[in-house]
């Protein structure tokens, strides 16, 4: 009974201290007060005004393109280096396996000035390209190490089914061994996608000026003070990071229920 | 037979995988129409050999010839056969229909052709109306039998079996043997299987092709394999056997475990050591004077059609099968009829060694 307590107490101790600073900052952005301090009564204020501003809207569309090309170019770019190394005998593998793990395991800043100096090194100027690029390259491991556990699952002998049927090689990738991965590609490419939609570190390195995301943006504004509207865009960004991931979680649980349904 | 129509031949096949010799100088010609079996243990190449005529390996030296051409380059995708292969590898995000419209759909057929043929292999493999089901609501035998019919729908040359039936259990594997030489006359195109099972080649095959570490050791009719069986590998391999080592004092005549036995075998010398295979059906029990040697049963289990006994005789445990029973104990002569007695020469190159020959 009492060991029960504790335990129960303890979850929603840790559960506050992840998600109070959270919820404190959803009550803000509804906050009619500038002040933190005062709560001067509901509104959807600083919603409006966030609508409003520019800069916001320019840094948002612009975070939106990039997390969507860099997911794509790493999603597909990513799956077929997957498809590839699945082939790849033991040791290759193994060597293959731990140049992709690098860039996860290795911290992001190390990644961005290094990207950013690569940049210089070779007078490629710093722009959208730059930043598409190097988002690119730091989340397609993530897209690889998702694909490949699916490719395992398949059967090479499907493929073989589907030459032996008159498929060309590729028909018979993208007609059979595909949808057989679908579910891999699709979660890699959500893990890619929301990668980078709050990626700020390396793409402060490796944008100029003109480029600004949101989290750069919300970098450069709280530097002169944070104004309310960035509490309602953090609480945008926060919902919709929290239901990309209840998606992809629904999808994953689905899949692993349907795996089970047929191993019955 | 006049003219043999040879379909595809094999010459001087070698594959090794990671320096390891897989096959070694095969050569081979399947027949048209013909039922041929490749045959032997695991790991003894029958796969790679069906891998080689599929294109789905190439071989390191050697060449395919398929009606006339050669083919040893051509991928799967553009070769006139069709395989079904051991796990049935069906399209699982495919219904039934689709699956076996797929080879018909990349031919570009007419709808109303591709309806009419997944009609007409529905029925072939008896799952009328299984058209709109998904490939994982079916069972084993049902989906091999789907794997069958998107095959045949292709109307190859030569269908290629790998193992179809091994995932199944034994009563739905003998009614698929049925099913299947049913398929092979109804459709009148050349089968290659391959299986480790000697009782599916037996019943199915009109040649087998024993094979074992790459070699092929004897190919010939199902009867011809099993009744004269060309080394001790082969008789080991197929069916029960007594596996003697004996000398053969001269035509007709041979001495095994110190006795002499009439045969009729010819040709192997005199005084020349051979290995004599009997198959335990082929070995009778008899009053003790009545037999050739002498000896004591010491083992007897009832196996349902018939009963299973050894005896031992002259330093050698006889394997014997028999309708009628002899207690353990019990003092018996053995006799074996002339014609029963297969001799062989006794193995002389390292491959034909190299199996575990049992004493």
């Amino acid at each position: 009974m009492v060991k029960r307590l504790i335990q129960k107490g303890y979850i929603g101790l840790v559960i506050v201290f992840l998600y109070a600073p959270i919820l404190v900052l959803m009550v803000l952005s509804f906050n009619g007060s500038k002040y933190r301090s005062k709560w001067g009564g509901f509104t959807f204020k600083w919603y409006r005004e966030l609508l409003e501003n520019e800069k916001i809207l320019n840094a948002l569309w612009t975070t939106l393109l990039l997390a969507l090309f860099s997911a794509l170019l790493a999603t597909v770019l990513g799956t077929l280096a997957a498809v590839a190394m699945n082939r790849m005998k033991k040791l290759p593998k193994a060597i293959m396996m731990s140049i992709t793990n690098i860039p996860i395991l290795n911290s992001e800043i190390v990644i961005g000035i290094s990207m950013m100096l690569l940049y210089f090194a070779i007078s490629f100027s710093l722009g959208f390209t730059s930043v598409l690029l190097a988002l690119t390259a730091a989340h397609m491991p993530y897209v690889i190490l998702n694909v490949l556990p699916k490719l395992r699952q398949t059967s090479r002998s499907t493929y073989e089914a589907a030459l032996d049927l008159g498929a060309s090689p590729i028909s018979a990738f993208f007609k059979i061994v595909l949808p057989d991965i679908f579910p891999g590609v699709l979660s890699g490419f959500m893990l890619a996608f929301t990668l980078a939609l709050d990626d700020f570190v390396i793409t402060h390195f490796t944008k100029d000026a003109k480029v600004s995301t949101l989290s750069t943006v919300i970098y450069a504004e709280t530097r002169r003070g944070i104004e309310p509207e960035i509490y309602a865009l953090s609480t945008i960004m926060f919902t919709a990071v929290l239901v990309l991931l209840i998606v992809v979680n629904r999808m994953k649980a689905g899949a692993a229920k349907k795996l089970a349904e047929q191993q019955k | 037979m006049a003219q043999e129509n040879k379909l595809i031949t094999l010459e001087n096949i070698t594959k090794k995988y990671d320096g390891q010799v897989v096959l070694d100088d095969l050569n081979l010609y399947i027949r048209e129409n013909e039922f041929l079996t490749l045959l032997g243990p695991s790991g003894c190449g029958k796969t790679t050999t069906l891998r080689i005529i599929g294109g789905f390996e190439t071989p390191d030296v050697g060449r395919v010839i398929f009606d006339g051409q050669d083919i040893t380059n051509l991928p799967p995708n553009k070769r006139q056969l069709n395989t079904v292969f051991q796990k049935y590898a069906l399209f699982t995000h495919m219904t039934i229909a689709e699956n076996i419209a797929f080879g018909l759909k990349i031919k570009k057929k007419s709808k109303q052709y591709i309806q009419d043929k997944i009609d007409y292999a529905l029925k072939l493999v008896n799952l009328d109306g299984y058209g709109k089901r998904m490939p994982d609501s079916l069972s084993g035998g049902q989906q091999q039998r789907i794997a069958i019919a998107r095959a045949i729908v292709n109307e190859p040359k030569v269908l290629l079996l790998d193992e179809p039936l091994g995932a199944l259990d034994l009563k739905l594997r003998q009614d698929m043997q049925y099913e299947l030489i049913r398929l092979k006359n109804e459709l009148g195109i050349t089968f290659v299987y391959v299986t480790h099972d000697q009782e599916e080649a037996l019943t199915m095959s009109d040649t087998i092709m024993v094979m074992n570490q790459g070699y092929i050791q004897q190919i010939g009719t199902p009867e011809m394999i099993y009744n004269e069986p060309k080394n001790a590998f082969v008789a080991d391999f197929i069916g029960e056997s007594n596996i003697i080592g004996a000398t053969m004092i001269q035509d007709r005549l041979v001495e095994i475990l110190g006795a002499k036995f009439a045969c009729v075998d010819e040709g192997f010398g005199n005084n020349q050591p051979v290995d004599v295979v009997i198959r335990p059906e082929d070995v009778d029990l008899v009053e003790p004077e009545q037999g050739t040697i002498q000896g004591v049963v010491t083992s007897l289990i009832f196996k349902g059609v018939h009963y299973e006994m050894e005896v031992e005789a002259n330093g050698f445990t006889w394997l014997v099968h028999s309708t009628d029973l002899s207690p353990v104990g019990k003092q018996v002569g053995i006799k074996v009829d002339p014609f029963d007695i297969q001799i062989m020469n006794k193995p002389e190159s390292e491959d034909e060694e190299a199996v575990g020959i049992n004493e």
